[in-house]
């Protein structure tokens, strides 16, 4: 890697499935020791990019360059200097913890006492130094994606790729999961992760919101609220799809979307409460509101309506 | 090709093997249970045929007469009856597969000297047994007629009595006859054939279904140290497995061996790369361990037991077919075990034969090699 080159540079990424342009003409880059968070919904083209950048994708078009390696020219290339844990969890559960680290290690040829140590560094990093004898199989979710992180970390990867590593983990791991992570930056590593998490999304250096395969917007999280201006509003009610047509274009309102058996609905301001109620009980709705902080999916939906509009 | 990657992919697979009842099952009781089906099961020896006597005159000599069809060890006289009627139904329910009617005459017209039908019937929906049942029968009644013309001729004043024709044959290799002794060895190279296939058939299968394989195709090993390495343990086992055969072979069924070791060996560990290519090949291309195990069974099977020699001799097959039976690598290890247990024939002999299963194996590794991209698109 040349003085001065980001471990992760992506230019006019493109990749489509039979139907679908999955990426399309994405270009953003990671720097060293920073953690860069791809965000979007399903669907969103977040996978398919990483499997691009893990060189197991082969992409349409674009440039991809990873560890200094050009993966459109040499997909193999870069692959000792990278690691990349999928979002299925890509062990052997047949195999014991220490196996299945063993068998990482082996692959990327770390042997003796390095691995020894990393291991065993790695592990009570985790927490799992007790747990080395158990069957990868027998471990609960988030520990299974702390084994996936243990055994991704083994040869000291310069790029980390991370694709939705703390989907369906418990708090308190998930929170051990992110000590990890910057705890390696200290290494000058740069890692890219997905996640559908806005908390987590907050933890990272730099995010892009991905929707359809495009970038809308990325930069730091603050500068992500710092863009998102208004205020979400989390409303209850029996039927939501009538609301909803009802609430559409109304003045200081926003994007209007159905979650579960509410509504979100972003207005300009928070004072907008008292409006909406008056004009919701004048519809003869009886409906709760009450202000809520923005989830991953309000962000998208703004930006999404603010793109288009 | 990088050692340590390799030593992964099989210490890997080793583990994985040992820890799946599954596969042990596949590993030591497929090939017993296939060898003693087909061990007992594909006897063409025919002995034991059921059949039902029916004797009209009740003589001594009727009696003496029927006495040399119980003797016999082809026969097993089920029953006898009294009455046509019997015989009739037992032939149309299958309780008996022939019946031999001694007429209500029988020792009259011997002491006349008239010449006496012996009536057979057979059912003939088992052609093959029904011809069987005919000779064993024929041979039966022209023994007694024998024995009883040589007494005649002797009452004669006939001292010295002696056929002046016979057939002195000497059967090499397979002095008694026997049909399991062509089986056997054919039985072990069919049930390498599906046994290997069916091993490796599902391993790249189950690394697509258990969602490991992405993982695996983002670490610098190369296809063919995963190949290599999900190969190696593999034929150790293959190799365990017919040696297990061979010997159920030769202690349980009582097959000779006469061949040097070496030279079983060899073709086994030859035929064992052939088989396992195979299955892996397939297993790649099958995508899930359910078609992938399916096509292996489809693809070893049918073409092992048809074309191979095993049932049907090849040189009696049309012409046509006996080129395809060249495509077929079970053939060339059904003609080297056959000649490694039966004949002992020295390497310099058969050489061709393990040429041809190289060649098979070097071509069929390559091509499930290559076959497997690292790749998920």
């Amino acid at each position: 890697m040349k003085e001065g080159e980001s471990p992760i540079a992506v230019r006019g990424l493109t990749k489509s499935f039979p139907g679908v342009r999955a990426v399309d003409g994405l270009t953003f880059s990671v720097e060293r020791g920073e953690i860069f968070g791809l965000v979007g919904p399903d669907g969103a083209g977040k996978t398919t990019t990483m499997r691009m950048l893990a060189g197991v994708l082969t992409p349409e078009a674009g440039e991809v360059r990873v560890a200094g390696c050009d993966l459109v020219k040499d997909p193999e290339g870069a692959k000792q200097r990278v690691s990349y844990m999928p979002q299925r969890f890509g062990l052997y559960e047949e195999l014991t913890v220490d196996e299945n680290i063993r068998f990482y290690a082996r692959l990327f040829q770390v042997k003796g006492k390095a691995c020894e140590e990393r291991a065993a560094r790695l592990l009570a990093g985790a927490g799992m130094s007790e747990f080395r004898g158990r069957l990868a199989g027998k471990l609960s979710g988030g520990m299974k994606q702390k084994l996936g992180l243990v055994c991704a970390l083994i040869h000291t990867p310069e790029v980390i790729l991370l694709d939705e590593p703390t989907n369906g983990v418990d708090p308190v791991s998930r929170r051990e999961f992110w000590a990890i992570l910057y705890s390696l930056l200290g290494e000058g590593v740069s890692i890219l992760t997905t996640t559908s998490y806005l908390d987590e999304a907050e933890r990272c250096h730099r995010i892009a919101l991905l929707h359809e395969g495009r970038l809308l917007f990325c930069d730091t999280p603050a500068a992500l609220k710092a863009n998102f201006a208004g205020q979400v509003l989390s409303i209850v009610t029996g039927d939501p799809r009538p609301v909803a047509s009802l609430l559409e274009g109304r003045p200081g309102v926003g994007s209007v979307m159905v979650v579960g058996d509410g509504l979100h609905v972003v207005v300009d301001d928070p004072a907008r409460v008292a409006q909406l109620k008056n004009e919701l009980a004048a519809a003869g709705v009886t409906a709760s509101i009450e202000a809520v902080a923005p989830t991953v999916e309000d962000l998208f939906v703004e930006a999404v309506r603010r793109g288009k509009g | 090709m990088n050692f340590d990657r390799f030593l992964a992919m099989a210490i890997k697979e080793i583990i994985q093997i040992k820890r799946d009842a599954r596969s042990i099952a596949i590993v030591i009781a497929m090939p017993v249970i296939m060898m003693l089906a087909f061990g007992y099961g594909v006897s063409f020896d025919t002995k034991h045929i059921p059949l039902y006597l029916l004797d009209q005159e009740k003589s001594q000599q009727s009696q003496d007469f029927l006495k040399h069809f119980q003797a016999s060890e082809y026969f097993n006289v089920v029953k006898t009856v009294d009455s046509y009627r019997e015989v009739v139904e037992a032939i149309d329910r299958g309780d008996c597969q022939m019946a031999v009617v001694v007429p209500f005459d029988f020792s009259l017209k011997l002491a006349a000297g008239q010449p006496v039908g012996i009536q057979a019937i057979v059912n003939g929906t088992d052609s093959n047994s029904a011809n069987l049942g005919m000779s064993y029968g024929e041979a039966v009644v022209s023994s007694y007629a024998q024995g009883l013309q040589v007494a005649w001729l002797q009452r004669r004043g006939q001292i010295r009595v002696a056929p002046p024709l016979s057939l002195d044959a000497r059967t090499w290799y397979n002095e008694n006859l026997e049909s399991m002794a062509t089986i056997v060895p054919g039985v072990v190279a069919m049930v390498m054939a599906v046994v290997g296939t069916f091993l490796t058939s599902l391993t790249i299968a189950r690394e697509w279904e258990r969602g490991t394989m992405e993982q695996l195709v983002s670490t610098p090993v190369t296809r063919m140290e995963i190949m290599l390495g999900k190969l190696a343990p593999y034929l150790v086992i293959g190799l365990f497995d017919t040696c297990l055969c061979a010997a159920l072979g030769v202690w349980w069924f009582g097959v000779p061996f006469r061949s040097q070791l070496w030279i079983f060996l060899l073709s086994t560990v030859l035929f064992i790369l052939v088989v396992l290519s195979m299955g892996y090949f397939l297993s790649v291309v099958g995508k899930n361990q359910m078609a992938a195990s399916q096509l292996a069974l489809v693809a070893t099977f049918l073409p092992a037991f048809l074309l191979s020699g095993f049932i049907y001799p090849i040189d009696q097959m049309p012409a046509a077919v006996q080129v395809v039976t060249h495509l077929v690598p079970a053939r060339y290890f059904m003609f080297i075990l056959r000649n490694v247990f039966l004949k002992g024939t020295p390497l310099s002999l058969m050489w061709q034969d393990v040429a041809g299963l190289a060649l098979f194996a070097v071509v069929l590794t390559i091509l499930a090699t290559r076959a497997f991209k690292k790749r998920i698109d």
